[in-house]
């Protein structure tokens, strides 16, 4: 099996390191993965995005013109990622900025109000791992337990409470999405 | 242990772990990060790097090294590349090594910064003014990227000639699991032609200037000579599903990799289609085509550019066969399934043609 994600947003809201620690995982599960970064012009203040594709299997290409799964925290990232969604594709969108009343009828919208879960958690910096938690829960492309093995790796091993409140926020995310 | 890293960044630590000691370059997307890396890298290590003011310096920085002894690189794009080949002919000429990376972007002039393949010819034929060539690997993925770049510093050592690294901004900018296990520093070759210093042994000259042109044509046929001999040892390929197939496709690098997706859908089909992807494009696995083209008519040549390799597949089947060719010029990465239809369809043609 081959899923291909784009991960999009604001300059800033952590979209990149959202899909580095999608594919960072991915290959400690022993999957093929790729990760291609957007390095086009853009607008200070503009979109950030980044594709993961992760399979069984070699990968053909590292770009993905119909992907399974669009994540997207602010709305020119819905507005210009969800055209290009599978139909029956999974769009996930950040509830807390983004109106989601133009979306495609033949998607699923699964709608995270991330600003709020993280707050609870007392800093906005991780509203992009809630996201990637829910994500995860949403479309089982790797095991959780994968996710949160990874973040020791990728955090450092001394950083026990940064690794603690990443956890927390993937967990938050994971638990929020209901079967 | 496999690490996540860019195809730049993996490629400057496997220059570094291949005993690169001196890296020279100047700024240009799609290949900073390898830039970046070695900022970092070969500082740590107390080794050279200087981000020279232009190409043009950094690729003379490199033949100063390489003169001096030491294993040198530089990279740069397409743009950067082209201001390079005076250089790259000079250290031809002078026989001295060096490995030189390409990430290749759209073109031709300031182009743009997406992954492209417009820059075979430059690449194949020297590139520069002269008589001369250099080797060309051509990866097509961050681990093959890495793996190719001990195998670079032993064939420019092994034949005093630079060597191209010719890759593209995708292989560039992507992240991939990349091990670094096998990469060994390749070994030292005695350089009788360095410049230490003559004190206590005769004084040497390294030189690319030959008045006398009884001299040059000399050393002309001398390059050749080293030449024919690449041709006949460093040929380098891969053959995918070539053995039933009914109609084969010619790629390199990148585009060698989406083809093989496209592959997978033809055979899903049962199209019998396969492919050879040459991994030295120069010296070109010719031989190889030949070979293939005894018992396959059709050849199929994809490149993202609008059709440079063709040149080299025309050149080797040598009127046989039938060559058809689709290509996507400007920094356009089409899908598998693109390739997949466009393939189908010559193939359905092919068929019909030959009932």
């Amino acid at each position: 099996m081959t899923t291909k994600t784009i991960f999009s947003g604001f300059g800033g809201q952590g979209v990149l390191s959202m899909g580095f620690t999608l594919a960072n995982a991915a290959m400690l599960e022993g999957k093929y993965v790729t990760y291609l970064p957007s390095y086009g012009v853009e607008v200070r203040g503009g979109t950030a995005n980044c594709t993961v594709v992760v399979s069984d299997e070699e990968i053909a290409s590292p770009v993905a013109s119909e992907p399974e799964f669009v994540v997207a925290m602010n709305q020119p990232s819905f507005a210009r990622f969800q055209s290009i969604l599978q139909s029956g594709g999974l769009l996930c969108v950040n509830a807390s900025l983004v109106n989601t009343a133009s979306a495609r009828s033949d998607i699923e919208v699964l709608a995270i109000p991330t600003s709020e879960l993280a707050e609870k958690l007392g800093t906005i910096k991780v509203a992009n791992m809630i996201m990637l938690g829910a994500l995860i829960k949403a479309s089982s492309i790797i095991s959780f337990d994968a996710m949160i093995k990874n973040l020791a790796e990728l955090l450092g091993e001394g950083r026990s409470k940064l690794i603690k409140l990443n956890r927390e926020a993937l967990e938050t995310g994971f638990n929020y999405v209901k079967e | 242990m496999k690490k996540l890293m860019s195809g730049n960044a993996a490629l400057g630590e496997a220059a570094v772990l291949s005993g690169c000691t001196c890296y020279f370059g100047y700024p240009i997307t799609p290949q900073n990060e390898l830039t970046e890396y070695m900022a970092k890298r070969m500082g740590e290590l107390g080794r050279v790097f200087i981000q020279s003011e232009s190409e043009i310096a950094a690729i003379n920085m490199v033949l100063g090294a390489s003169v001096a002894g030491a294993r040198a690189m530089t990279s740069s794009s397409s743009p950067g590349m082209s201001l390079k080949q005076e250089g790259i002919s000079y250290l031809a000429a002078d026989e001295l090594p060096a490995v030189i990376v390409d990430m290749v972007r759209g073109g031709p002039g300031m182009g743009n910064i997406s992954p492209a393949q417009s820059d075979y010819l430059q690449a194949t034929r020297g590139g520069g003014h002269g008589d001369y060539k250099t080797i060309v690997l051509a990866p097509g993925s961050v681990q093959e990227l890495t793996d190719v770049v001990p195998l670079a510093f032993d064939l420019a050592d092994k034949y005093r000639n630079p060597v191209v690294i010719l890759g593209d901004g995708m292989l560039g900018q992507m992240m991939e699991p990349v091990s670094f296990d096998d990469i060994k520093p390749p070994k030292e070759y005695p350089k009788d032609y360095i410049l230490t210093g003559a004190k206590g042994r005769p004084a040497r000259m390294v030189r690319s200037l030959l008045f006398d042109t009884k001299e040059e044509e000399e050393h002309n046929w001398k390059l050749v000579r080293k030449y024919q001999r690449m041709e006949s040892s460093e040929v380098r390929y891969e053959t995918y599903l070539t053995d039933d197939a009914e109609m084969i496709v010619v790629a390199y690098g990148i585009g060698a990799r989406i083809v093989r997706g496209a592959i997978k859908r033809l055979r899903q089909e049962n199209l019998k289609v396969g492919m050879i992807r040459p991994i030295t494009v120069w010296p070109f696995p010719a031989a190889a085509i030949q070979e293939m083209a005894k018992t396959v008519h059709d050849f199929f040549v994809f490149e993202m550019c609008a059709g440079q390799m063709i040149e080299d597949v025309r050149l080797a089947l040598a009127g046989k066969g039938h060559i058809h060719f689709y290509g996507r010029p400007g920094g356009i990465i089409p899908t598998p399934i693109e390739l997949y239809r466009i393939i189908a369809r010559h193939y359905y043609t092919a068929a019909r043609r030959k009932k």
